[in-house]
């Protein structure tokens, strides 16, 4: 970036493009700049994956949540002030005993950012978004997620259109847990399926 | 079919936490094309389609793992799209990033990088 360049260094190529674009959309009245600003200080501070750990606990809480989550659960987030921009429809799957449910997609990136922010490089590389299609368990064996023989294992393709959010299932232990404490065992990668919760404290999976 | 030798060599990254983007420009190209689409410029669909063939061109040639070539890719599709949709023509991109060219050449470290105003 600027900061970094020498004296009379050209800037780097792929930065010069982007003000390009930048100046370019600006000047045509496109874009605005404060707008550009805005959306990625809501990205970088505010969209994340706790959003996504609020609907979940709430799910594993409430009875009559966890239904219209099932149910639409587009409407459902947008109880709690979460919307897409991108007009895309959410749909929640849940883990249960005998099936596990795993996100990818494997034309790009398509993620549920109302809920989960953006999505992990892991998530964005291309031997996660072949593999997981054709080898699941092998690949959660990778996370660290084993499972029993016996279970289904069902992997989802994301679209422009839909996304996913995967209600993992509540971890054992936790019956005393209020609602808030609960939101704290549910970290990003069981949202997409590919650990489960309870493993890992929220913050690590921001 | 066969998974593509190519990918079973290489590993999913692992990532923890890290920062959502990793340089400004990534964070400005995402912004700008969620922006446009927010203003009706193109569908979701219609971006995901020129993203997913630049995702895959760059898989194909070996690629396809981090942030910077996922940006790139992400950069590259807004350049495709935006002249595809007639908002920009590829002239005006390419003349506008030789002037900042021209203008990073000429400013000293640690002024601000600006071009001529009266080319606005």
């Amino acid at each position: 970036m600027a900061s970094n360049h020498k004296h009379g260094d050209p800037l780097p190529e792929t930065v010069l493009r982007v003000k390009s674009l930048e100046s370019l959309l600006i000047e045509k009245g496109l874009v605005e700049a404060e707008a550009l600003d805005a959306l990625i200080d809501r990205y970088e501070n505010k969209v994340g994956p706790k959003n996504g750990a609020k609907v979940v606990a709430r799910a594993w809480v409430d009875e009559e949540y966890r239904q219209r989550l099932l149910t639409d659960a587009t409407a459902a987030v947008a109880e709690f002030g979460f919307t897409g921009a991108q007009g895309e429809e959410l749909v929640a799957v849940e883990n249960t005993d005998k099936i596990h449910n795993v996100v990818v997609c494997t034309l790009c990136s398509c993620y549920p950012w109302p809920v989960l922010g953006l999505p992990p490089v892991w998530y964005k590389s291309a031997p996660y978004r072949a593999r997981v299609v054709r080898e699941p368990r092998k690949v959660l064996e990778e996370f660290g997620t084993l499972l029993p023989d016996d279970m289904e294992v069902r992997v989802w393709d994301s679209t422009a259109e839909t996304r996913y959010l995967v209600i993992p299932k509540r971890p054992k232990g936790t019956d005393g847990m209020d609602e808030e404490a609960l939101a704290q065992l549910v970290n990003r990668d069981s949202m997409i399926g590919t650990r489960e919760a309870g493993k890992l404290p929220v913050a690590e999976g921001t | 079919m066969q998974l593509d030798p190519a990918l079973q060599a290489i590993d999913i990254p692992q990532d923890g936490d890290g920062p959502v983007f990793e340089e400004p420009w990534q964070a400005q190209a995402f912004a700008m094309t969620v922006k446009l689409n927010e203003a009706g410029q193109f569908s979701w669909s219609e971006w995901a389609d020129v993203f997913g063939a630049e995702i895959s061109a760059d898989t194909a040639s070996g690629h396809g793992v981090g942030n910077t070539a996922y940006y790139l890719c992400w950069l590259s599709a807004l350049e495709k799209i935006v002249t595809q949709k007639n908002l920009l023509t590829t002239e005006q991109l390419s003349t506008r990033k030789a002037e900042w060219h021209e203008a990073s050449e000429h400013t000293p470290h640690g002024q601000p990088i600006e071009i001529h105003k009266s080319r606005k």
